[in-house]
């Protein structure tokens, strides 16, 4: 089969010169047509030996994989022939030559999504009376299943296995093919600011900060099934500026205590941010964001809760050093005003991290935290942590984080937490 | 309260939005092709062939490690406003690339589309594992070394890639395409067999790289990488592995390591004191110093490097 492959490639690639090259011989006979023809002949045999070294070799290595073939071969012919081929010769060249050249690999697997796992180990010393928490536990393994769904969009599934259960945490398509937006579908975290779009192993502390927790839902966060436009507003050169709006079905957050919850299918909730970004300098660059979420809260549809975010981030990295040292300074700060009988609860908290790159596997972090609470707005908890992480390699992460907790001015938690992070299988990019 | 019904507020919302793509459609017609380039020898290469009727930009510095990038926003201007994006493939800009393509909204550069241009296609890849691949060896390429630019003769065939790109995305210039590749090539021709006459003397020594960067290079001009600095692709240095690598060194008599400019000297330079060996600091792209502006200068700068430094060990 593969010798006809190569026989027919071989009549393809010389049938067409030939007849071509009738024509000019008879219409002008001067001594320099003689000369590029010969110089053509030459072309040709140079090229029929190499196809016929090649096919010495399929019949001598019938049953060996192609990787090997391509050491095998001989290197391209080389010193390119004086005049430039033309586009169709260079395919055929290309096609009668595909296995020393591109790294395409042709297994049955190829149109597999890519899968990969992080597993998430969380172990905890300390006590904490408000928020209890087991001493060890396989906190999360989330898989990963991405791939191109057709030329016009790509699909993207993160499914987190808990030792109880297994949840969707997101799910969705982008429509990749429509001018200037990015149009997606699904379940996904929404865009409120920064902390809530990441995921538990992309997080730089074990765990999310309190605003988030009393907030935002936590680890679950604003996360729902809806639909998502963005796109990129023309602001002046060297500014970027990005708008998002989204709609969701209206329930976020943890069951017990969630940010939204909707009682009529009228009852969607919206997200709409703006991020404005500009590089300073080549290393460094600040990213400020604005966010607005609004949807019905589980007292009823009338009940609303608005919450507003303001988000800044502070990036330092040399590129020339860029994998020994970086910078990140992050702060979120949030507003609540949740509609409740009697009156609206009118909430604030923020938090403010900082993370330094020591060495290449080593980052040094802090984080300060305060937060009034959603439903009890007079009720003020704070906290600190002091983190270090360590990465054996790209794949792997062994993060300690020593914090403080102060609940209600009254009740104090130390803890100190270790975590392993382990990644398998292909290793997707995280959002900037 | 006052107020329309939410969802129809939502529609508007979601309206306002999407007008804003029609306003302002990502690109105006009838200008000069924007090339963005993953790297900066892509980008020398482009400008080879592209002359000044193409517009290119490059995304890492030569001076960057083009494994970690930042996926920044302001790359994502760049990719929106693109004809075409050449990527060196293979895995290469794994971590950062695929975000930015498939949020820039710009349907001409997305995966499989005419505007996405993966160099690979065209160059000889050397490094396709055989065996079974894991983790266990480190940040392995499974689908071979990409950093195969650094043979004249596959910058040559990424060169004859773009210049076909370039043609068929803008055929009233296809021509003038043309005759700049044929240019460059042979100016690329003449430079060889410059670089050859003065590598013939050097030709088998025995070197040490940081990373495993230069099997293409290596080959081409004759040099003989008996190891590496890093214990395994990606992995720092280790004590026992330096160790290990200075009794190589030794034994082999290889007087040269090779490092790239984004690495740490620290362990090279040790290395280097116990053996009596000499650190190169070689650009592995172009733009990595003042001066090394364009593919040709890369090996001109590279190559006086290594025999003066060949000459020194002598």
């Amino acid at each position: 089969m593969r010798q006809l492959i190569f026989i027919s490639a071989l009549a393809i690639l010389i049938g067409p010169r030939l007849l071509a090259q009738e024509i000019p011989t008879r219409a002008a006979d001067s001594s320099e047509d003689v000369a590029a023809l010969r110089q053509r002949v030459y072309e040709l045999e140079q090229r029929i030996a190499v196809l016929e070294q090649q096919l010495r070799m399929l019949l001598s290595t019938q049953a060996a994989p192609p990787p090997a073939q391509a050491e095998a071969q001989p290197p391209a012919p080389p010193a390119a022939p004086p005049s430039p081929p033309s586009p169709e010769e260079a395919t055929q060249t290309t096609a009668g030559q595909a296995p020393t050249y591109g790294g395409a690999l042709s297994s049955a697997k190829a149109l597999n999504p890519d899968i990969g796992i992080v597993g998430d180990f969380i172990a905890k010393a300390g006590r904490n009376s408000e928020q209890p928490g087991p001493s060890m536990e396989m906190h999360e393994a989330e898989a990963a299943l991405q791939a191109i769904v057709d030329p016009y969009a790509r699909g993207d599934f993160f499914i987190a296995f808990g030792e109880e259960g297994v949840e969707l945490e997101e799910g969705y398509i982008t429509f990749t093919a429509l001018p200037g937006l990015v149009t997606r579908a699904g379940k996904m975290r929404s865009s409120f600011g920064k902390v809530n779009l990441l995921h538990n192993h992309a997080l730089p502390w074990v765990d999310r900060p309190l605003v988030i927790n009393n907030l935002l839902g936590g680890e679950e966060g604003i996360a729902d099934a809806g639909i998502s436009v963005a796109g990129i507003i023309p602001a002046p050169k060297g500014l970027f500026l990005e708008a998002t709006g989204q709609v969701f079905r209206g329930d976020s957050g943890e069951d017990e205590a969630p940010v939204f919850r909707a009682s009529r299918n009228s009852d969607v909730s919206a997200v709409a941010h703006l991020r404005s970004y500009a590089d300073l300098t080549e290393s460094t660059n600040f990213d400020l964001g604005f966010s607005y979420a609004r949807g019905h809260n589980e007292l009823g549809s009338v009940f609303v809760t608005n919450l507003y975010g303001l988000d800044g981030t502070l990036r330092w990295k040399p590129l020339r050093r860029s994998i020994y040292n970086s910078f990140t300074f992050r702060t979120e700060l949030i507003w609540s005003q949740r509609r409740e009988l009697p009156a609206l609860q009118r909430a604030f908290g923020f938090y403010a991290s900082a993370d330094y790159q020591l060495a290449r596997r080593w980052f040094l972090g802090g984080r300060y935290d305060w937060s009034e609470r959603s439903r009890e707005a007079d009720v003020t908890d704070r906290g600190g942590s002091l983190l270090l992480t360590f990465w054996p390699s790209e794949y792997s992460q062994i993060r300690g984080q020593y914090r403080i907790t102060d609940y209600d001015r009254s009740i104090t938690a130390n803890e100190f937490f270790l975590q392993l992070l382990f990644s398998l299988g292909a290793h997707g990019a995280h959002p900037f | 309260m006052k107020r329309m019904p939410f969802s129809l507020r939502t529609i508007i919302a979601i309206g306002v939005i999407s007008s804003l793509g029609v306003i302002f459609p990502p690109q105006a017609e009838a200008r000069k092709l924007s090339v963005v380039c993953t790297t900066a020898d892509l980008a020398a290469l482009a400008r080879e062939v592209g002359g000044d009727r193409v517009d290119v930009q490059p995304i890492a510095k030569g001076y960057q490690d083009p494994h970690f990038v930042e996926a920044k926003p302001s790359f994502l201007l760049m990719i929106r406003r693109a004809d075409v994006v050449v990527t060196v493939g293979l895995q290469l800009e794994i971590g950062w690339l695929p975000p930015l393509v498939t949020q820039s909204g710009n349907p001409k550069v997305q995966p499989g589309a005419s505007g996405y241009l993966d160099a690979s296609q065209f160059a000889e890849i050397l490094d396709i594992p055989t065996g079974p691949v894991t983790r266990a060896m480190g940040d392995v390429h499974p689908l071979g070394n990409p950093h195969y630019w650094l043979d004249p003769a596959n910058g040559r065939r990424i060169a004859k890639g773009i210049a076909d790109k370039l043609g068929q995305l803008d055929p009233t210039n296809a021509g003038y395409f043309a005759e700049r590749f044929k240019d460059f090539d042979q100016r690329l021709k003449a430079a060889e067999q410059k670089w050859d006459a003065a590598m013939k003397p050097y030709r088998g020594r025995k070197v040490v790289t940081y990373h495993n960067s230069l099997p293409n290079f290596a080959r081409r001009f004759g040099l003989n990488v008996i190891g590496y600095v890093e214990p395994r692709p990606g992995i720092p240095p280790s004590p026992r592995h330096t160790i290990a690598l200075i009794g190589l060194m030794k034994r082999e008599n290889c007087r040269i390591i090779m490092v790239e400019p984004y690495f740490d000297l620290k362990t090279p330079n040790a290395v280097a004191r116990e053996t009596g060996a000499k650190v190169v600091q070689y650009l592995p792209s172009v733009g990595g110093e003042k001066g090394v502006d364009d593919y040709l200068k890369l090996f001109d700068y590279n190559l006086d490097l290594l025999i003066k430094a060949f000459a020194a060990s002598q």
